[in-house]
């Protein structure tokens, strides 16, 4: 167990360097001049051929791609994401404190996706095609389809403007996180039950289960074993619902003026602030790499196959 | 003669559409006797197996009488049954590798089968499967206790249901073609325990199978179902000998060859074990 664990991590390494490599490319690949970017929004006036040799070379940018690559990738490992290009101040300064915002946003969002998920994924499959499991599917499915930002809207204007209950926007006290985390939740708990409930029924159709009942064994502790095998395939997708939530934040952080990573970004991106979305995308990249191999890491604990294969 | 079993105007059917699968059909088995039901794919034979243990899934409708011991346990609420599942009526499936839970070790199932009948200690319960699995030939059971199912082969998987039964000591056992999923050898071992089996316990058996080559082997009576309906009945011998219904008539002749193949295998293995 404990050397699947080790070399599951070491796997990601190299995933990472692939990411970081793409992410620097793609960047890079932009048709824009990153030198003319900073000097417009230092707000040059006249920008010289001159002035655009001298700005690149106090960038690095003078210097071969792969150079540059290796420079920012050393940096990167130090959690050094470079100077934004508009504001000056070190990236990390900027995105530290809005990736915590947007985590702690994403952490409280999908505990509560996977606690309704799972109970109501097991109500409904235990209730197959009785009425409970049809009014569940019904009414998540007419929320789920909803987009995030007319419920955001809406709620705003219910909670918060006619009954002036919550506050409309910011990140201001723990009230300030109902309104976000129930339109997350409402977008993505209809998503993620279903799983759990598909999952669940198709364990429930196993011979294991027909042989357990052949047994006499009490449907309570019938259940704990589907409950379990179906968990195993729930795991992995709820652990990387939370990367896509943590990715997905960008308008309901932009209609709640929530300060995270999802309103950064499209300031980032509004003025081509080129290492503000560098470390933005690597770092949404490097989220999913994590929770990908701490999904696979609960499985193989979980699933005795999978530990043996490896 | 009492019977064990007796099955009266079984009729299964979807409660949906009211589509019939399995047309009013009795039959009755004596203590300590072996019934095969043989019959083409989707005849009905696994659906009429699970209508005796009433665990089919809960779109099907079953009716009729289905006296067990002269109780109908088709009338039986649930927690009733479900008491007499396992300690009185026990199934052997086709599929062992699908049988137990793939993230539990096998011990599991069993310990709790146990304790759930038998109110067992885990130490009584692991002595009692060691002794059974010992005399199904299942080398090193402790070990084995510890496996996952996917680490054990179809034919010890199947060999551990029937110690299972074994321990549990019910009055009817319904194998549900338990060697179908085989190899050869695997096949020949199987059935011999089976054979063990009923002779230690002398328990009652439906045994399900395509194969009248293996049926001649363990069965006094013969059931030939086809499409839902059963075709004819009858003693072994008769069967195999003055085959009525033409569908019966043709499995006889198809299966002869098959059998024979069977027996030569089954004789080599015996000169090979002596
Ligand atoms: N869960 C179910 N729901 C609806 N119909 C079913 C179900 N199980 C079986 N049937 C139907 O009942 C009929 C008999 O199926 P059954 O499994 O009893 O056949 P069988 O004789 O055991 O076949 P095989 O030899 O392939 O195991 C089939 O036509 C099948 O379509
Ligand atoms: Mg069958």
């Amino acid at each position: 167990m404990g050397r699947y664990m080790v070399k599951r991590v070491l796997m990601s390494i190299p995933l990472l360097l692939v990411i970081s490599f793409l992410t620097f490319v793609l960047i890079n690949l932009s048709p824009l001049e990153p030198a003319e970017v900073v000097l417009q929004s230092q707000g040059v006036p006249k920008i010289t051929e001159e002035l655009l040799e001298q700005t690149k070379e106090e960038l690095g940018l003078d210097k071969p791609f792969f150079i540059r690559y290796i420079h920012w990738l050393i940096d990167c490992i130090r959690l050094d994401f470079g100077e934004s290009f508009v504001t000056g101040k070190p990236v990390w300064s900027l995105i530290g404190p809005a990736f915590l915002n947007t985590f702690k946003l994403t952490m409280v969002s999908s505990v509560i996706i996977i606690l309704l998920s799972i109970g109501l994924g097991i109500i409904c499959a235990l209730k197959e095609g009785k009425f409970i499991d049809h009014s569940v599917r019904g009414i998540s499915f007419f929320l789920t389809s909803m987009p995030p930002y007319l419920l955001a809207s809406l709620m705003i204007w219910y909670f918060s403007v006619q009954l002036d209950l919550l506050p409309t926007s910011g990140m201001t006290s723990y009230q300030s996180y109902i309104l976000p985390v129930t339109v997350i939740t409402i977008s993505y708990a209809g998503i993620y039950f279903r799983v759990v409930r598909s999952s669940m029924l198709t364990n429930l159709n196993e011979e294991y289960v027909l042989f357990g009942r052949a047994s006499g064994l009490p449907e309570r502790l019938i259940t704990m074993h589907v409950l379990r095998n179906s968990l195993q395939v729930a795991v992995s997708v709820f652990c990387m619902a939370i990367p896509i939530i943590l990715g997905s934040t960008v308008v309901i952080e932009n209609v709640f003026a929530w300060p995270g990573l999802g309103s950064l970004s499209v300031r980032a991106i509004l003025s081509r602030d080129f290492p503000v979305i560098q470390a933005y995308v690597l770092l949404l990249a490097a989220a999913f790499v994590v929770f990908n191999t701490i999904s696979d890491m609960i499985n193989a604990a979980m699933n005795p196959k999978l530990r043996n294969d490896l | 003669m009492i019977h064990l079993l007796e099955v009266h105007q079984l009729k299964i059917s979807e409660a949906s559409t009211g589509k019939v699968i399995v047309h009013d059909g009795s039959f009755q088995l004596k203590q300590g006797s072996c019934l095969a039901i043989v019959g083409e794919s989707g005849s009905g034979k696994s659906v009429t197996c699970r209508a005796i243990m009433r665990l089919n899934k809960p779109w099907l409708r079953q009716t009729g009488r289905i006296l067990f011991k002269g109780e109908n346990i088709n009338a039986l609420p649930e927690k009733e049954m479900r008491k007499r599942r396992g300690k009185n009526l026990c199934m052997i499936l086709q599929n062992g590798m699908g049988a137990f839970d793939p993230s539990s070790v096998i011990g599991v199932h069993l310990k709790e089968t146990l304790s759930e009948h038998f109110g067992w200690s885990n130490h009584e319960i692991a002595e009692k499967m060691k002794k059974a699995m010992e005399s199904v030939m299942l080398k090193n059971p402790s070990e084995v206790l510890n496996k996952y199912p996917h680490q054990l082969s179809g034919g010890m998987l199947q060999r551990i249901m029937i110690a299972l039964a074994l321990v549990l000591e019910p009055d009817l056992i319904i194998a549900d073609e338990p060697t179908t999923a085989l190899d050869t050898i695997s096949q020949y071992e199987v059935l011999e325990q089976l054979i063990q089996l009923r002779e230690r316990l002398g328990v009652a058996m439906i045994f399900v199978s395509h194969d009248l080559g293996v049926v001649k082997r363990v069965a006094d009576d013969v059931l030939v179902m086809k499409a839902g309906k059963i075709v004819e009945r009858g003693e072994m011998q008769t069967i195999f000998l003055a085959p009525r219904h033409p569908y019966t008539k043709y499995l006889v002749s198809t299966k002869l060859a098959l059998s024979n193949h069977f027996r030569r295998l089954m004789e080599e293995n015996s000169v090979a074990e002596s």
